[in-house]
């Protein structure tokens, strides 16, 4: 009862924060900036939590669904969110072609393929005109109808990123407890064993990573509607895809909610140091970013979340 | 061949004998300790900022800048070694990615709050100026830092392979426990090797100082090239990171030469992912 209690009062919260931050933009934007990053971290989570292979180049997914979208606005006129679903196809796609060598690595290895394959991309996607090279392409200055997403204030951008992390977080839900959750946890425990117990852990691995690149495509295509504008750093920086795997380690990689906490956290402290950037104080809060997540690494190693599992594995005692 | 290519050719070892000698600190933790060190890059940044301080701030040249740049690091791994990654290096992978990499953002921005983001330069005065020898331009400061890149990568590798500490050090890699049980401390060849990597990565970044550009961000790029050139090389095999960064140095000069300079990291990096796909444990590395 109690419990019900507490979470039926969490989603009122989550749900009214919007209206509770009315009069302030910065906080309205700061809420869909931590819903869009906790997209991003649990569609890495997928493939980099639950299956254990460290992508590090999830960034080209991102990529992917950011560039779609302003390239069907820019060379076909189409709304930014039509390209959602064009970027998610192709990143399954490109999933697979880069999945297929790739994830036959172990351990580092896969991690650096994934830095190399990264990298390779955003440099040739700065090498195409059709994308608007090194520069990057804008989306639309003015709306032209509701579906191009052009809001004065973040609080609709709020409720469609809640909406997406809710349908992703429950598919998340739904795959740990089935078949494939298993298997995913049994390679990442060890896949010699996995396999010998007749898992086919290349395949499961592959629908991992491509399922978990297709909704960070997606977070890319929502980034683009919310920015408007998308280059090749902030579409396949390398940056893109450390953040990902920093936000889902800082809270708790292979847990529903790791992601989200990670986010909470990090998104604040980021457009925090962001604000002060130009003034005096300028680097100082990224060094005690830095130093806050080496103190998590070193003292909770499995993540935040992993606070809360001491507790009940005390309560059980 | 023509002139030119053997221009290109030269330049690009030159090169790659630096690039060899940046990797070889990353190569030699992750073999000794299965530890990848994300915030190496920033280890070479902090040496190309200590030998810019000792030249400018002291006044030394570049016999007083590599000495203290490499003394600096050293100590820099130690205490890394000490206070994190003796404690993350038994943790999941997720947590010694986690933890370095927060410390490469705490070094990066430590200089940014320090130096400022502008970009410093050397004095070009001691190792500055270039000279002709048989058709061929070289560059003072590239020949010293190519020479100099290369002598202590094989240095390093003769330490590792051919003296007793090498042996302990192996022998820590392989099995820390049995290695106890004959009498060697695993923390303290640790601890070596840590010092060891930021020595060499320090005099790197002071070779480095000397023609490229010192910011709080070059770093990143580094780290890159070194990732690279250790997968390619092989895990733990400093001689492999030699190889696979002459390699590299002479593919992106001859890559920049005849298809255009966008493309020598595209050139690079398609070579690195072939060679993943058909030799997983790089040129030299063990299965």
């Amino acid at each position: 009862m109690k419990r019900w209690l507490f979470w039926g009062a969490l989603g009122v919260l989550v749900l009214a924060y919007p209206l509770l931050t009315a009069d302030s933009a910065v906080y309205q934007r700061l809420g869909a900036l931590v819903l869009l990053a906790a997209i991003g971290a649990s569609a890495w989570n997928i493939v980099g939590g639950y299956a254990g292979q460290v992508s590090v180049g999830h960034a080209i997914f991102f990529g992917f669904g950011a560039y779609a979208s302003v390239v069907v606005y820019t060379h076909f006129e189409w709304p930014p969110i039509a390209g959602a679903p064009i970027g998610m196809l192709l990143s399954v796609l490109v999933a697979a072609v880069i999945g297929v060598p790739t994830l036959r690595l172990s351990g580092h290895y896969f991690s650096m393929a994934t830095i190399a394959v990264g990298e390779l991309v955003r440099v040739l996607s700065s090498t195409s005109d059709y994308i608007g090279g090194a520069q990057g392409l804008g989306g639309p200055a003015m709306p032209r109808s509701v579906f191009d997403l052009s809001f004065l204030s973040a609080a609709p951008f709020y409720y469609i990123f809640l909406a997406v992390l809710v349908l992703l977080l429950g598919l998340t839900w739904w795959i740990e407890r089935g078949r494939m959750g298993f298997y995913l946890r049994a390679i990442k425990d060890s896949e010699r064993a996995a396999r010998s117990l007749g898992v086919s852990a290349g395949r499961y691995k592959l629908y991992a990573y491509m399922l978990s690149g297709a909704f960070a495509s997606l977070a890319g295509s929502l980034y683009l509607c919310m920015f408007g504008f998308v280059d090749p750093e902030s579409g396949f920086g390398i940056l893109i895809s450390v953040k990902m795997v920093v936000m889902a380690a800082l809270g708790g990689a292979g847990q529903l909610f790791g992601p989200l906490v990670g986010a909470l956290i990090l998104v604040p402290l980021e457009e925090l140091s962001n604000s002060y950037l130009g003034g005096q104080g300028a680097g100082l809060t990224f060094v005690v970013y830095g130093a806050i997540i080496v103190i998590i690494a070193r003292f909770l190693p499995s993540g935040l979340l992993s606070l809360l599992d001491r507790r009940k594995v005390r309560r059980a005692d | 061949m023509s002139m030119t290519l053997v221009q290109v050719v030269v330049s690009g070892l030159l090169l790659g004998a630096v690039y060899a000698l940046f990797s070889s600190g990353l190569t030699l933790i992750w073999g000794m300790m299965n530890v990848v060190n994300f915030a190496h890059g920033d280890f070479v940044m902090l040496g190309m900022y200590s030998a810019v301080m000792v030249w400018t701030a002291l006044g030394g040249g570049p016999f007083a800048a590599v000495p203290i740049a490499a003394m600096m690091i050293a100590t820099l791994g130690v205490a890394s070694y000490f206070l994190l990654v003796r404690h993350i290096m038994k943790g999941p992978m997720l947590a010694q990615i986690l933890g370095t990499f927060g410390l490469a953002l705490f070094l990066r921005y430590a200089a940014f709050w320090t130096f400022g983001a502008n970009f410093k330069t050397l004095p070009d005065t001691i190792v500055g100026g270039s000279f002709v020898l048989g058709g061929i331009r070289f560059e003072g400061s590239r020949v010293l830092a190519g020479v100099m890149g290369l002598a202590i990568t094989l240095l390093l590798h003769l330490i590792l392979t051919r003296t007793a500490i090498g042996s302990r050090m192996l022998a820590v890699s392989e099995d820390a426990t049995a290695a106890q049980l004959m009498g060697i401390r695993p923390q303290r060849m640790q601890a070596l090797a840590w010092a060891m990597a930021g020595a060499a990565t320090g005099i790197a970044g002071a070779l480095i100082a000397n023609f490229f550009y010192t910011s709080p961000t070059v770093g990143e790029t580094l780290a890159i090239v070194a990732f690279v050139t250790v997968s390619f090389g092989g895990f733990g095999s400093v001689l492999g990171a030699l190889v696979a960064g002459l390699i590299i140095g002479v593919v992106e000069s001859v890559s920049a030469y005849a298809i255009g300079p966008v493309y020598k990291d595209v050139v690079v990096y398609i070579l690195f992912v072939l060679v993943l796909w058909f030799r997983p444990q790089g040129l030299m590395g063990k299965a």
